[in-house]
């Protein structure tokens, strides 16, 4: 009986851990518990949670992206300069205009594109992918430093904004882009062949190979969806800042592995869940939110931060060993 | 009883269970100083989980080790090192980026001033060591660059160079050459005339005249004899270590149709030694409703004969396939299954599981086209799919839902067979599909082989216990180091025959 409960525990602990978190925030603070500020964390951890969707299929297949961060600044960067300058073609003495919905499907596609080299690098050359993507956060803050040439780009109009700042319904778009993707990702985990695959890859390479998946288009496919997913966050961290920044993003891909873990998916693979790593975005955004209200440090927002992180490993693999 | 020197180690009642099958029952040896005993019996017999207790890599659930008269207790490999219990393993396990010398001495390296390794005296004492073994490789050579056989070399020295009062060998000749085994047998001379007690696990029976002292021969986990050398014949050896009370044939013969599987001239090379063949030229067919069975020891390439025809060792094997009297081209696992095929590998867990899974999606993996509605999976599709064939294997588990980490061993290979069945293959090929399962299981396991093949599925079965390949097939192939040494039809075959083909240089059947 006593199993049974662990493991339950396990399973729910990060939406315990949630629930625990609001409740207290809500006794502690009387600015906690309002629509508005519910609206504001809900904005805050969009950008984080589009990164963490895209680092949560990483993970299931155990795997690891240390690039999303640089990715992210990469697609806004581009996608602002293309809105902003077009594009010269020197060699057919041509220069390319692109409209708001142009400038956002080149930004898409860079993200996708550098997902889909990571992959590759995974697959075919065999590299880790702790190190193909670490080339890859290399390459792309060198690229984008290359594209500004280090200034940011800004003044980008009212309707790219609109990504990042506009407001539909009452509530805010950046919310509404992340909360589709969830839903889509979700549906695509827990519903769909690739989905089912990636589980399986990530907890049984060897024995999905054998049951004749093809491991490495799953693969090659995970990293491209975190590619794209990078580029998403990108446009809207862009969006909102009316700027695309060469340095944004940095450190973003810890803080997405941070949730991703706290949400309860394994670092070793196969286990684990979208929701999860929604719970987990919750949990750093309620947190960061609710100890600002209480006008606590944000040095110490990072140590507890860091805290949260450790105790969510410690339980994972207190309820491994119990299996 | 053995006579000669003094008790070095005794093993009293040793039992270990593993989940699912009793790998040591109430065992006992002794083992006596200056004296080697050659442990001997088929694969999965229980010979290296006991010498795996004596080395303290796992600890026993029963039973004591008495050493020089005292009981000791060994909970991690380094209790009996310290105890001056040395163990060669069958897979290596030298650190591969550390030099030959770093290798040896590792754990016990020669200090400088008690802080700084004494890199000079190292390198020094490794090359004496290396000498002794007539190995010719510096002391400062990376491990990984060394053959296999000069790594095993390296390992022994390594054993050797420790104060060992006891040595374990686990088939120390499986890859070293002619020479090297000869010098070899040379030092286990020396090491026993220095009084060192030696426990040597072969499946070589024509090497036990130059070294061994005494037998013992284990069987489904029992110590079935032992003996001194002389007192026993070669035959009488091999029918200890075959036993035999498994019912002959549970098997009803329906294999009388078309060819189903036809394989041609299939060679895998070894991956290190280009001159050496795991697979070497194979040819075989099974026809619909048919089961073969491939019998042969551990390394005779029957593991790798399978994975060469299941595409897993793309652009490296040659040779050809037909499913159906269908050429066919696999280059990889989905080709296989694609064609037709269905592969169960040996290691369950480590090649055919997704142990974070449940039974059902264990279960659909393979067939996950067939578990869909409206383009999505549907939990409902997805359970009327597999539950036929769950019920149809009796896998007893609480609900599909079930982790399958959670199911006995037996029931784990039953979600294995369900999962290749709902991809309604035209071959299975079982590797080993009853290692380390309950008596009950395997049985279920044979009768459903017999109950599909009714049904004109084809089956290769690889097995390493004779009275399963006994019971279940219609044909035998022998595989003997890769090549294919003999083929028996069942109601032909005696135990005798087939283990003589198996064995490498055995005197009846040379192969």
């Amino acid at each position: 009986m006593l199993k049974l409960d662990r493991t339950h525990l396990a399973r729910f602990q990060s939406l315990i851990a949630l629930t625990v978190l609001l409740v207290g925030m809500s006794l502690l603070s009387d600015s906690f518990l309002t629509l508005e500020n519910g609206l504001n964390i809900l904005r805050q951890i969009s950008v984080n949670l589009c990164l963490s969707i895209g680092m949560t299929l990483i993970i299931l297949t155990a795997g690891i992206d240390l690039s999303v961060g640089a990715i992210l600044a990469l697609s806004g960067a581009v996608a602002a300069g293309l809105l902003k300058n077009g594009l010269r073609l020197e060699l057919l003495g041509m220069e390319l205009q692109f409209t708001v919905l142009g400038s956002i499907a080149a930004g898409l596609l860079v993200g996708a594109g550098a997902g889909f080299f990571n992959g590759v690098t995974i697959t075919r050359f065999k590299l880790p992918p702790f190190v193909a993507t670490l080339g890859m956060f290399s390459i792309a803050r060198g690229l984008t430093m290359l594209w500004t040439g280090g200034f940011p780009v800004t003044g980008l109009g009212q309707s790219f904004g609109a990504i990042g700042t506009g407001v539909f319904l009452g509530i805010p778009v950046p919310v509404w882009i992340t909360a589709s993707l969830v839903g889509i990702f979700v549906l695509l985990t827990r519903r769909t062949r690739f989905g089912r695959h990636i589980y399986a890859v990530g907890g049984n390479e060897r024995a999905a190979l054998l049951t004749g998946l093809r491991v490495d288009r799953i693969k090659v496919a995970v990293y491209t969806l975190g590619g794209m997913l990078a580029g998403v966050a990108g446009l809207i961290v862009t969006a909102r800042l009316d700027s695309a920044q060469p340095n944004a993003g940095l450190g973003y891909e810890l803080d997405s592995i941070a949730a991703v873990v706290i949400g309860g998916t394994s670092l070793s693979g196969g286990r684990g869940s979208v929701m999860g790593t929604v719970i987990g975005c919750l949990i750093i955004g309620v947190l960061n939110n609710g100890l600002f209200l209480l006008n606590v440090s944000p040095f110490w927002q990072q140590v507890v931060k860091g805290f949260v992180i450790l105790a969510a490993v410690a339980i994972d693999r207190m309820s491994a060993q119990e299996r | 009883m053995m006579a000669g020197g003094e008790v070095v180690l005794e093993a009293r009642g040793i039992s270990k269970a593993f989940p699912g099958v009793k790998a040591l029952d109430r065992v006992n040896l002794t083992l006596r100083a200056g004296r080697l005993t050659a442990l001997l019996g088929e694969n999965g017999a229980g010979k290296s989980t006991l010498m795996n207790v004596m080395a303290g890599v796992q600890t026993p659930d029963e039973g004591e080790l008495i050493l020089q008269g005292h009981p000791v207790r060994f909970t991690r490999p380094r209790d009996a090192i310290d105890h001056g219990i040395a163990m060669i393993h069958q897979e290596l396990s030298l650190v591969p980026d550390m030099t030959v010398a770093e290798n040896i001495f590792l754990g016990c390296e020669p200090l400088h001033l008690d802080m700084l390794i004494d890199y000079r005296e190292l390198n020094h004492r490794a090359r004496q060591w290396l000498e002794l073994l007539d190995l010719d490789v510096s002391p400062t050579a990376v491990a990984r660059r060394l053959r296999v056989g000069q790594q095993q070399l390296v390992e022994i020295a390594r054993a050797l160079a420790g104060d060992v009062r006891m040595l374990i060998m686990d088939e120390p000749t499986s890859a070293i050459t002619e020479h090297e085994t000869e010098v070899l047998f040379q030092r286990i001379g020396d090491l026993k005339r220095q009084g060192v007690s030696i426990v040597y696990i072969t499946h070589r029976l024509e090497e036990l005249e130059h070294i061994a002292d005494d037998i013992a021969v284990m069987r489904d986990g029992c110590m079935i004899g032992t003996a001194k050398l002389g007192e026993l014949t070669q035959d009488e050896m091999v029918r200890m270590m075959a036993g035999r009370e498994v019912k002959s044939s549970i098997r009803s013969s329906s294999a009388k149709r078309d060819e189903a599987l036809r394989v041609e001239n299939v060679s895998l090379k070894h991956p290190t030694r280009p001159s050496d063949y795991l697979v070497n030229d194979v040819s075989f067919q099974v026809r619909k409703g048919e089961v073969l069975g491939l019998f042969g020891l551990m390394g005779a390439g029957r593991t790798e004969l399978l994975e060469c025809i299941f595409g897993l060792h793309s652009g490296v094997s040659t040779g050809e396939v037909f499913v159906d009297r269908h050429p066919v081209t696999i280059k990889s696992p989905r080709d296989a299954v694609a064609s037709g095929l269905a592969l169960v590998p040996e290691d369950r867990k480590h090649d055919g599981l997704v142990l974070s899974m449940t039974v059902e999606e264990n279960a659909s993996l393979a067939s996950l086209d067939r578990a869909q509605r409206f383009g999505l999976l549907s939990r409902r599709a997805e359970r009327e799919h597999v539950q036929p064939f769950i019920e149809r294997f009796r896998v007893k588990s609480p609900s599909l839902r079930q982790l399958i980490i959670n199911l006995s061993g037996g029931n784990q290979q039953k979600v294995i067979l369900a999962k290749w069945l709902a991809t309604d293959p035209i071959v299975l090929m079982l590797d080993e599909p009853t290692r380390g399962i309950d008596v009950q299981s395997k049985s279920e396991i044979y009768s459903l082989i017999n109950e599909l093949t009714g049904e004109g599925l084809a089956v290769v079965l690889v097995s390493s216990e004779l009275p399963e390949v006994m019971a279940v097939s219609d044909r035998i192939l022998v595989l003997c180091e890769g090549r294919p040494a003999a083929e028996f039809d069942r109601d032909d075959a005696t135990d005798e025959q087939i283990l003589h083909a198996a064995f490498p240089g055995s005197t009846a059947t040379p192969c």
